[in-house]
């Protein structure tokens, strides 16, 4: 098995040479997306086969010299190559007709395919060289992307998305080389198998859990490291988009989960609590701003920093459970994460579906010129209201059954001695409650405007459906966020040989209960289930539609009501910015809002203006200041730049000196 | 064979009869809360059973619907209605250990709850008209600390109880003598301020209100008429309804039936039950008449005290285990 999944990465390559050559002909598009959808199949398929079965290993003679490189199948690289697969499979199905659109198809399609066998690579290695390279081209392949809609007059003004992503793919990959040195130890064992046999030093093994953490939390999009999220996951074409949140911040995940839970045994208890911190206040912060966004592909990636915290929430249970000895818990709270880490992936992908279809009916991803899309895009529209659902954790689609499974652990309470952790966990517990709410205050707002009242612009009256192509693709990611949300019973079971392999238990047979209950300690202590949560609300629907029906006189089509004074223009309706005012008000200390509003004395004849500023707290006191400081230090060094050729040697000079002094006194 | 069928057959009436009786009684408790707020005012007010012939009354209109209203706007009554009713049939009213009740939890029942408000909130915006935004806006804004308030009460219950079960938290409270807690004082207090604003009840909404700046569940709900209303203002009737019987079940579980084996039991809960809804809708109407509406912007105040006191009683479980 793992041959032929080793053989899917140079597939991806042969599709990307490809995509460069065949760029200009029309159906280049239908070639790549069409070869990727394949591939990603059979990575699904593979992804499925690994997860509950054996280990396989694989030695390739190419890599380090001497060592080759290492490949391994695992329950937890299956696990995460399913989710590539089905995620990239997805994107692929979307792009066959919305990538026609495109207007550069070569700066789009060689890089699509190399992306997807990046990530495959990650999932993969099985020593640190293939990790970081694939880790890398999974970076730079993913910067091209980003960088596929720069056109020459540049982006809007601000930080640019291109660059701020390089900057932290960067630091990033420098944080995990880092921590990879550090778990080699002295001997310098690159291979997996060598880091596992050969523990290091505890704090050593401590300094390289935090260096993972903030390497693939970079990546990922954990607070404080996920500024370069919301500029650059938009920044792509939306196929791409969906992609990067749905998928690559799950490979993210996959490395973390790697590195923390196969390569370094238990850790003390301050680093759990370090990652439940992280998680809860990404959760929050990240739907905050998620609100408070206009931009509709920024907001969907604001709310992935949202779903990435509670996915983080759950790890970091886990991990505490795990060093307490209590397996069973772990195993709860590691199949909650990875639960919403595959929920995540579908209705993430579907709502960047969405927009991506939005934007291709409009031209638009302001929310302000959206509006009455339901009318002209009705399938669009039932798609992505199930994605809004879905994301906002109701019942009875998969958001929720994720959501309740972390809540069923934090409320385990076993009697862990660490006073930090006892504190963590219901203080988690709050945020991500908080989180849940606002995710669907902020779904409520970007389905609102987006596909209901009426057109705010001339492109959103102008709205057409999509292609077949791209319904397809957001209908089958609809309809599995439905099935995962009304069977997560299926779901729990199927992931627990991963919840094995990384808590050494695994949660009940849910599959066995009656009527498909899950119950994730014992039927009297909670159970939930989805399918007849479903059926009986669908079923109460259909009596009251039936009963009413009958004894009530129809339905006239009249102007609406309003009161009494209906409006004509549609700037009368609620728009994004009003709709997130009282939320604004509420939260906005967080932002440090502030509404400056000039109105004129009565009897002036100039327009009253409103300027509304919102600051984000983590950008203004961490890297306005780096690169402030950054700016400043190459100012100062810029006088360097134009020197005698003199002082230049003297400088050469002066170095020999202190480097000759230096040694001496060094020995 | 023969005694099986007939215990599932027993048990599927039992919870026929839970849904039923739920779903018919909620307009008399509002009609109850109307007619002690009328009295309190001095006034005679309506009949107890003037919800009924209002019910009646919208079902029998014809709907008047506006020319853009899209799919969603009339399917989302049949679904707040739906959705309702299945949150309000887990809810354990004169019996415990319903056939159904292993369906969903406390957690569970708090999330349909926010799913009908979902929908409702996106049908208030789908006509685009500047009272349904209002409405929708303030309703999320609330919803958006009402709802992490009542996952901290739920998560005191349900560590005090060892279950988010409602079924098994009602046996625990009457037969498990969890005695006066602290943590369990502020998730009642917390509950009940949840409660009222999720319920759209003065101090935060006033339901009976036509001033159009101050309403928030009525400007939402502004475009419907006919059977769509009558549905909306039903599914309003159960949430009030579900709460008091939540609270009810939680706090005074005093002659809810263990499981619905005995016919004497059944009597004496639904006998008790409906006396709790009459207590309480009394209190609710004589505390309506007490307090005046606040402002909006002051709403966020009076929930986040709810959400600090159920935060700071699921703290005190976590650290100590007398509290």
């Amino acid at each position: 098995m793992i041959g032929q999944l080793a053989a899917i990465i140079p597939a991806f390559m042969v599709l990307g040479v490809l995509g460069i050559v065949a760029a200009r002909i029309p159906a280049a598009s239908l070639l790549v997306y069409g070869g990727s959808l394949v591939l990603c199949a059979a990575l699904l398929g593979g992804g499925l086969a690994g997860l509950s079965g054996d280990i396989e290993r694989l030695v390739l003679p190419i890599g380090i010299p001497w060592v080759g490189g290492h490949l391994r199948l695992d329950p937890l690289s299956g696990g995460f190559l399913a989710l590539i697969g089905l995620g990239g499979g997805g994107a692929s199905l979307f792009a066959l007709g919305y990538g026609r659109t495109e207007a550069h198809p070569g700066r789009v399609l060689p890089f699509f395919p190399v992306f997807l066998g990046a990530m495959t690579l990650v999932v993969l290695a099985d020593d640190a060289f293939l990790f970081l390279f694939g880790w890398e081209l999974m970076s730079l392949s993913s910067w091209a992307l980003v960088m596929a809609h720069q056109d020459h007059d540049g982006p809007p003004a601000g930080p640019q998305p291109g660059f701020v992503y390089l900057v932290m793919a960067t630091f990033s990959g420098l944080t995990l080389l880092l921590a990879f040195s550090l778990l080699g130890g002295a001997a310098g064992g690159l291979g997996f198998d060598a880091i596992r046999t050969h523990p290091v030093a505890p704090a050593l093994a401590s300094a390289a859990f935090l260096l993972a953490l903030v390497g693939a939390g970079s990546k990922a999009g954990l607070v404080p490291l996920h500024v370069w999220l919301p500029l650059a996951h938009p920044a792509a074409p939306s196929h791409v988009s969906a992609l990067m949140s749905g998928v690559m911040t799950k490979v993210a995940i996959y490395g973390f989960l790697r590195v923390a839970f196969d390569l370094l045994g238990p850790q003390p208890w301050w680093t759990a609590t370090i990652v439940l911190a992280a998680g809860g206040i990404t959760a929050v912060l990240g739907v905050l701003q998620a609100m408070l966004e206009r931009d509709l592909k920024r907001l969907l990636a604001y709310s992935t920093v949202e779903n990435i915290g509670i996915i983080f929430v759950g790890i970091g249970m886990a991990l505490a459970f795990r060093l307490n000895g209590f397996a069973a818990g772990a195993a709860l709270a590691i199949t909650a994460a990875l639960f919403h880490a595959l929920n995540h992936t579908l209705f993430k992908s579907l709502l960047f579906f969405g927009a991506g279809a939005v934007l291709n009916a409009t031209g638009r991803r302001d929310l302000e010129a959206m509006g009455g899309l339901i009318r002209r895009m009705p399938r669009t529209a039932v798609f992505v209201l199930v994605g809004s659902m879905a994301v906002s954790a109701l019942p009875p689609l998969n958001g929720f059954a994720s959501e309740w499974l972390t809540f069923q652990a934090i409320l385990l309470r076993p009697q862990l001695p660490q006073w930090g952790l006892k504190l963590m966990f219901p203080v988690d517990g709050a945020l991500l409650a908080l989180a849940a709410a606002l995710a669907a205050a902020c779904f409520v707002r970007a389905y609102g405007i987006s596909f209901l009242g009426r057109p705010r612009s001339d492109a959103a009256a102008q709205a057409h459906e999509v292609d077949a192509w791209s319904l397809t693709a957001m209908g089958a990611f609809a309809l599995l966020c439905l099935l995962a949300g009304i069977l997560p019973g299926a779901v729990i079971d199927s992931l627990a040989p991963l919840a094995q392999a990384l808590s050494g238990a695994r949660m009940p047979v849910q599959l066995a209960d009656p009527w498909l209950t899950i119950a994730p300690i014992a039927a009297s202590r909670s159970s939930y289930n989805g399918l007849l949560v479903f059926g009986f609300i669908a079923l109460s629907m259909l009596v009251t539609a039936g009963v009413v029906h009958r004894v009530s006189r129809g339905v006239r089509r009249a102007p609406p009501w309003d009161c009494g004074f209906p409006q004509a223009a549609p700037d009368t309706q609620y728009s994004a910015a009003s709709f997130g005012q009282p939320i604004r008000r509420v939260f906005g200390v967080v932002f440090a809002v502030r509404d400056t509003v000039d109105m004129p004395e009565p009897g002036e004849m100039r327009a009253a203006s409103i300027v509304q500023r919102r600051r984000d707290p983590v950008w203004d006191s961490t890297y306005a200041r780096i690169a402030g400081a950054v700016g400043w230090s190459a100012e100062r060094l810029n006088v360097l730049q134009f020197l005698t050729i003199r002082s230049y040697l003297g400088f050469v000079f002066g170095a020999l000196i202190v480097l000759l002094l230096t040694l001496t006194l060094w020995q | 064979m023969t005694a099986s069928i007939l215990a599932f057959l027993h048990a599927l009436v039992a919870q026929g009869a839970q849904m039923t009786l739920i779903l018919l009684l909620a307009p008399l408790l509002t009609g109850l809360v109307r007619k002690v707020k009328a009295r309190l005012q001095r006034r005679r007010g309506p009949d107890l059973i003037q919800p009924y012939r209002d019910l009646r009354r919208l079902l029998g209109k014809e709907a008047v619907v506006a020319e853009n209203a899209s799919w969603l706007f009339r399917t989302a009554p049949y679904f707040v209605f739906a959705a309702t009713w299945v949150a309000a049939a887990l809810i354990p009213t004169f019996a415990a250990n319903l056939m159904f009740s292993w369906s969903g939890d406390l957690i569970a029942i708090t999330a349909l709850l926010g799913s009908a408000r979902f929908a409702l909130a996106l049908a208030g915006m789908d006509i685009g008209t500047s009272f349904g935004g209002i409405g929708a806006s303030r309703e999320v804004m609330i919803a958006s600390l009402a709802e992490p308030a009542m996952l901290m009460i739920v998560f005191s219950v349900a560590l005090v109880a060892g279950s988010t079960q409602l079924s098994t938290v009602a046996e625990h409270m009457l037969t498990g003598n969890p005695g006066i807690r602290v943590s369990l004082a502020m998730a009642l207090v917390a509950l009940l301020v949840v409660a009222i604003a999720e319920n759209g009840r003065v101090p935060v909404d006033n339901p009976a209100t036509h001033l159009e700046l101050t309403m928030v569940h009525e400007a939402m709900v502004l475009e419907y008429s006919g059977r769509h209303l009558a549905l909306i203002e039903w599914a309003a009737s159960l949430k009030l309804m579900l709460y008091i019987s939540m609270i009810a079940c939680i706090f005074v579980p005093v002659g809810l039936a263990a499981d619905t084996a005995s016919p004497a039991g059944n009597l004496v809960g639904i006998g008790t039950w409906l006396a709790k809804m009459a207590v309480f809708g009394t209190a609710l109407g004589v505390a309506e008449t007490a307090v005046a509406k606040m402002r909006v912007f002051r709403v966020p105040n009076y929930l986040g005290a709810a959400l600090m006191l159920g935060l700071l009683g699921v703290l005190l479980l976590f650290v100590s285990q007398g509290m």
